[in-house]
C-alpha cells in the first residue's frame, strides 16, 4: 500500500521509499484518529496540534506542516499514549523519529530544543559521562542569547550552595572518550 | 542478594543524594552492589533525538562492561530515564537481530560485546519485587508513625515496559511505605508526568505539571520518588511556583531510599536529607518526634 500522494509538488509526500517521512507514515499508518492519544498527553493543551492532528498530518503527508508544528518538541516522554494506544502503535517512539528527522534535515521552528540535544550529546562524547556545568555552559554559549541563561540562575545557584555541581575544568583539546564508538555509529548509519 | 548498580549521571551531580542514601539502605539491607567499572551516560533522552542507533550502543555499552566480568547478576538502576534506556536496548534488540548486530559492531571499537545476558532492573523493582515490604519491615528500627507520604513514581520507571507494576495505577510503593510505618497519601498524580526534560526547554508547560503534582499532594508531610528527573523538578521549582501562585505548596521531596533509610535508623548525614532543597520544619519534628526507638 502506498502512502496517500497530496496533490501539488510543496508538501506532498516523495516517490515511496525515497522519503525519511515514509518510514514515519508506516508507523502510524493504522491510526483510526480515537484521540485517546490527545487525551492522554499532559502537554496536549500547550501544543499548537494535538497529537491525534499530528498523527493525521502525517498520514496525509503534510510535510512542511509537521516541521512547521511544535507539537513534537513539547512531548516529555510520559508514554501514555504508547501504552493505551488502542491499535499499539509505537507512538513515543515515533515522536522520537519525527525530532530526529527535523534535526537532520535543520528543519526546527524552535531551535533551543535541539541545540542542548546536541549539546548533551557532545558532552557525552567527550567525557563518557554528562558534565553538568560544562553541558548548561556550552548550551547557553550554542544559543547565543544572554537572556536564557538568567532563567537557570537560581536552580544553577542552589546546586552550587549544594555542592551539587562539579567545578571541573573542561577539556578543550584532544581526544574524546566516546569518539570511536560515535564514529561508527555514523558510518553505519551512513551504510544504512 | 547481589546486583551490578549503574548509578548514571545524575547520581553523579545533581542526585548525589540518591547514590548516597541507595547505597547506605542497600548496605543496611544486606544487598551487594557492584558498581560498573567505566561506566558512561545511557544518552539520556538526548540520544534517540541524535541517532537511534547511538541510543542503543550507549546504554548497550554499560550492560556489556557488566557481562563482561562474567559475574551472573542482574543490574540495579535508581534513575528512570536510565532504567528506560537499559530496558529499551534489551526489548529493541530483542526482537530484531539486525539491530543487535549493529550494536556489536559499534561496541567492538571499544573492545566490547553484548549478549543481551544482563537484565536491568528499575531500583524500585528491586526493593519491592526481591526485597520485599516484609523484610523492610522486619528491620525498622524507627517506625515513620504519623506521617503521610505521597508516592510519586512518574512515568519512565513504568512506561511503557511495566512489569513489576501497573502501569497506569502503580501500587508497588504502597506497602514499603506501610512496611516503614508510614500512611500512604491516597492522591491520583503518582503516576503523572513531572515535565521531565521540558523544563530545561520548554519552561511554561513543565511549571505547570509540577503545579498540578504539588497541589494534588497538599495534606501529605513529603513525597517520595525514585527518580532524579522528578525530584529536581519538584524540589527545585516549588518555590517558584508558590511565588507565582502566592500560595505556599512547599513540600518536601524525598528519594525512597531516604524515607526507608531513616526508618532503618540511619542518621540523616548517612541519607544526604541535607542535599535536598526543601527540609520542611514540619517534616523534620515529626521524624524527630518519631525518632525514638520503637519499644518492643
Amino acid at each position: 500500500m502506498n502512502p496517500p500522494v497530496k496533490e501539488g509538488a510543496n508538501h506532498g509526500l516523495h516517490a515511496p521509499g525515497s522519503d525519511p517521512l515514509r518510514n514515519i507514515w508506516e508507523n502510524i499508518r493504522a491510526c483510526m484518529q480515537c484521540g485517546t492519544c490527545t487525551g492522554s498527553c499532559p502537554n496536549a493543551a500547550a501544543m499548537d496540534y494535538k497529537p491525534r492532528q499530528l498523527w493525521r498530518m502525517v498520514q496525509m503527508g503534510l510535510r512542511d506542516e509537521i516541521f512547521a508544528s511544535k507539537t513534537f518538541w513539547l512531548c516529555s516522554s510520559c508514554y501514555y499514549c504508547t501504552l493505551r494506544c488502542p491499535r499499539g502503535l509505537p507512538l513515543t517512539e515515533t515522536i522520537g523519529a519525527l525530532k530526529r528527522l527535523a534535526v537532520a534535515e535543520g528543519r526546527l521552528p524552535d531551535n533551543k530544543s535541539a541545540k542542548f540535544y546536541l549539546t548533551f550529546m557532545d558532552n557525552v562524547r567527550r567525557y563518557g559521562r554528562v558534565r553538568e556545568m560544562d553541558m548548561m555552559t556550552r548550551y547557553f554559549l550554542s544559543l547565543k542569547n544572554p537572556i536564557t541563561p538568567i532563567g537557570f540562575a537560581p536552580l544553577g545557584v542552589k546546586l552550587m550552595v549544594k555542592g551539587k555541581l562539579s567545578l571541573q575544568m573542561p577539556r578543550l583539546f584532544g581526544a574524546g572518550k566516546l569518539d570511536a564508538i560515535y564514529r561508527k555509529v555514523k558510518e553505519l548509519e551512513g551504510n544504512a | 542478594m547481589k546486583y551490578f548498580y549503574y548509578p548514571g549521571c545524575s547520581l553523579e551531580g545533581t542526585a548525589r543524594e540518591y547514590d548516597i542514601s541507595t547505597q547506605a539502605v542497600m548496605r543496611a539491607l544486606g544487598v551487594e552492589l557492584v558498581e560498573l567499572e567505566d561506566w558512561t551516560c545511557c544518552g539520556a533522552s538526548a540520544g534517540d533525538v541524535i541517532s537511534h542507533l547511538l541510543s542503543m550502543v550507549l546504554p548497550a555499552r554499560n550492560l556489556a562492561i557488566a557481562e563482561r566480568t562474567g559475574i551472573e547478576a542482574d543490574m540495579v538502576i535508581p534513575c528512570s530515564a536510565c532504567y528506560l534506556n537499559l530496558r529499551r536496548v534489551e526489548e529493541q534488540t530483542r526482537r530484531d537481530e539486525q539491530l543487535l548486530q549493529k550494536v556489536n559492531l559499534a561496541l567492538a571499537e571499544d573492545g566490547l560485546s553484548y549478549g543481551r545476558n544482563v537484565t536491568p532492573r528499575h531500583l524500585l523493582d528491586v526493593l519491592a519485587t526481591d526485597i520485599g515490604a516484609e523484610t523492610i519491615g522486619r528491620r525498622v528500627t524507627r517506625p515513620l508513625t504519623g506521617l503521610r507520604v505521597a508516592p510519586y513514581y512518574g512515568c519512565q520507571c513504568l512506561r511503557p515496559y511495566g512489569g513489576y507494576d501497573d502501569p497506569e495505577q502503580p501500587t508497588s510503593m504502597e506497602p514499603l511505605i506501610e512496611a516503614l510505618g508510614a500512611r500512604v497519601h491516597a492522591w491520583s498524580m503518582g503516576a503523572r508526568c513531572c515535565g521531565a526534560g521540558l523544563m530545561t526547554t520548554k519552561k511554561a508547560a513543565a511549571l505547570t505539571r509540577v503545579q498540578e503534582i504539588l497541589h494534588a499532594a497538599q495534606g501529605a508531610d513529603c513525597v517520595v520518588t525514585v527518580c532524579p528527573m522528578c525530584q529536581m523538578n519538584l524540589d527545585g521549582y516549588q518555590r517558584k511556583i508558590s511565588r507565582m501562585e502566592g500560595k505556599d505548596l512547599g513540600i518536601s521531596i524525598l528519594y525512597l531510599p531516604q524515607l526507608i533509610g531513616l526508618a532503618l535508623g540511619l542518621a540523616e548525614g548517612e541519607l544526604k536529607l541535607d542535599l535536598n532543597f526543601v527540609y520542611k520544619p514540619e517534616l523534620k519534628s515529626k521524624l524527630q518526634g518519631s525518632s525514638a526507638p520503637a519499644s518492643l
